[in-house]
């Protein structure tokens, strides 16, 4: 492989292409490689949604069967047999609450922390990123007496607050980050003319940072609407979630793949939109925890 | 950084501070002080919390000898080293070969984001449905290639009880685990390596650097800290993971596939033990924190960015 090609930055761009067709070659096997690449990560999705279309006896089938009648009786049953609407209300308003307070307290607090001095700073700071990485496992003991002695009969509610306190770290530490590249003299500038902390943060500062609070509300997002063990332990058959739902159909006689896929297919629409709308951000939020500059 | 707001309204940062750390403090701080409290106590589900018994360190000597602890934290330490060590080589060196601009870009960024954004209960699902005895396609697929060259039959190219059987149920989850997570480290080194910046390449290059030199002597030194955020991230996740293999295996067959966290989880809600599972999640917080520790020493967004 010619180093010329590799490295072709804008400033070596006007190095000569004399190695053409082994540059080529070299784009070909890059293509193959990403196509490659490709096709194994779309193929088990590729093989949920097709299920999901499929009759039992095509599923079942000893051989896979790639061209077939569609059907869409698995999604008929799950739409009209389950109470899906339910669950998918449940899961649209434990996703928004928390994508709300997440995004409220955590921009506040991201303020605080990146423009202001007060005693305990770098603490709360350092306690914030160590709080991030609890386990789900070890949180849902706790969680589980806590809600019990608390006596609150809603258990999206306790969704809602503990969504948002497993969010909370990273969207602070995210929109740190995204504060710190907000130039300081435009909020300098307002305090000269008179405003309050505030003013400056609502007027000047809070509609700079649209796209630190996008990236922050896709993971927030991401986490209330795919969350299954906090759901599973605090939910009953009116409050539970999708991901929840979804596992009812693995029962003791073994799993109804048509229906269960086509929940999953169901499941997986708002996040695929999101990633088609926003691969750009969520790379920038995937990347925020590990690579600086 | 100049700090605007001095110290003159102390209060101010504070007002700014309270819906987080009330949030935080409810439902994170009061939850894991509470895991710690019940680690002292034998308590069962379905009696009332009063009525939990205080057994001191109890629990805590009985995870000392509990061979249940110790074969699942073998678990999940062999399915850490596995799994990492697959998906940074791969990650890793995918990054490197496509590390050029080409057209199409946006295009397989986001294929390879979709793995991260699918819920793990999904891709529980869909890999159970793949590794299915009867009709699972890895299978068929097995069968397929070895009845083209018997010669692989005796390689295990043949129909295999990928879920029932204690090797092989591991390898699954470790193929199910390199599926979702490898594009995650890839894009991350990827990002890395983007982030190296051009002058540096420019000079290795003038002086004459091949691309192995250029890799091994340039790009990788660059981006180690970018290596080992990555790895320790992997790392955690790894002590955390919990939904993916709820579904595709439950922790069987036997404890074969039973990682801590689910081995807490297993403890506390189909044992019913509830305080001792609190112990155990003690011991997985600790390995945790230090963890945590390293990522911090290496990542933090209050230093200012310019160590790479």
């Amino acid at each position: 492989m010619s180093v010329s090609s590799e490295y072709a930055s804008p400033t070596l761009a006007a190095a000569p292409r004399a190695e053409g067709i082994r540059l080529r070659w070299s784009v070909v096997l890059h293509y193959l490689v990403l196509l490659i690449m490709s096709v194994v990560i779309l193929m088990p999705l590729y093989v949920m949604v097709s299920t999901s279309f499929k009759t039992q006896i095509d599923i079942t089938a000893s051989e896979p069967v790639w061209i077939f009648q569609p059907t869409m009786a698995n999604y008929e049953d799950i739409l009209t047999r389950q109470r899906f609407d339910r669950f998918l209300v449940n899961s649209v308003l434990t996703a928004l609450f928390s994508t709300a307070a997440t995004l409220a307290a955590g921009s506040m607090a991201a303020f605080a922390i990146a423009r202001m001095q007060f005693p305990g700073r770098g603490l709360l700071a350092q306690t914030t990123l160590l709080i991030r990485m609890v386990p789900a496992a070890v949180l849902a003991i706790p969680i589980f007496a806590l809600w019990l002695e608390w006596g609150i009969e809603d258990g999206r509610v306790g969704l809602v607050l503990f969504y948002t306190a497993l969010n909370l770290p990273f969207a602070i530490w995210l929109l740190i980050g995204f504060i710190k590249q907000v130039p300081v003299e435009l909020e300098e500038a307002a305090i000269v003319d008179g405003a309050g902390a505030f003013q400056v943060f609502f007027r000047i500062l809070f509609p700079i940072l649209r796209p630190g609070l996008a990236v922050a509300s896709i993971f927030t997002f991401r986490i209330a609407w795919n969350e299954f063990i906090l759901a599973l332990i605090l939910t009953n058959r009116m409050t539970r979630t999708l991901p929840v739902a979804t596992t009812l159909y693995i029962t003791d006689q073994g799993v109804e793949w048509g229906r269960i896929m086509a929940m999953g297919t169901l499941m997986v629409v708002p996040p695929l939109l999101l990633t088609f709308v926003a691969a750009r951000q969520i790379i920038a939020g995937l990347t925020a925890g590990a690579v600086k500059g | 950084m100049a700090k605007f707001l001095n110290n003159r309204r102390n209060l101010v940062p504070f007002i700014f501070l309270l819906p987080a750390v009330f949030i935080l403090v409810v439902g994170l701080v009061v939850p894991l002080v509470n895991a710690f409290r019940l680690s002292f106590y034998e308590w069962s589900m379905g009696t009332p919390l009063a009525s939990a018994r205080y057994i001191g360190l109890a629990s805590y000597e009985r995870l000392l000898g509990d061979a249940g602890v110790g074969e699942s934290l073998g678990v999940t330490l062999r399915f850490g080293f596995w799994v990492i060590l697959i998906e940074m080589a791969l990650g890793i060196t995918l990054a490197l070969l496509l590390e050029r601009q080409i057209r199409g870009a946006a295009l397989f960024r986001t294929i390879f984001v979709l793995p991260l954004m699918v819920s793990p209960v999904v891709v529980g699902l869909i890999w159970r449905y793949l590794f299915d005895a009867r009709s699972g396609l890895v299978n068929f697929y097995l069968e397929e290639i070895g009845e083209a060259i018997p010669f692989l039959q005796q390689f295990g190219f043949t129909t295999q009880l990928w879920l029932a059987d204690r090797n092989l149920a591991f390898t699954s989850i470790i193929v199910t685990d390199i599926w979702q997570w490898t594009p995650f480290v890839f894009i991350i080194i990827l990002a890395g390596l983007q982030a190296v910046p051009r002058e540096v390449l420019e000079s290795a290059y003038i002086d004459g650097a091949n691309w192995l030199q250029m890799t091994w002597f340039v790009k990788l030194p660059m981006i180690r800290s970018v290596i080992l955020i990555t790895l320790l991230l992997r790392l955690v996740d790894v002590f955390r993971a919990l939904e993916v293999i709820y579904i595709l295996t439950f922790g069987g067959p036997g404890r074969s596939t039973e990682l801590l966290s689910l081995h807490i989880y297993k403890t506390a809600f189909t044992s019913q033990q509830l305080g001792y599972a609190s112990a155990i999640s003690t011991l997985l917080i600790g390995i945790i924190f230090v963890l945590s520790l390293g990522i911090l020493v290496f990542n933090n967004p209050l230093k200012e960015r310019a160590d790479f």
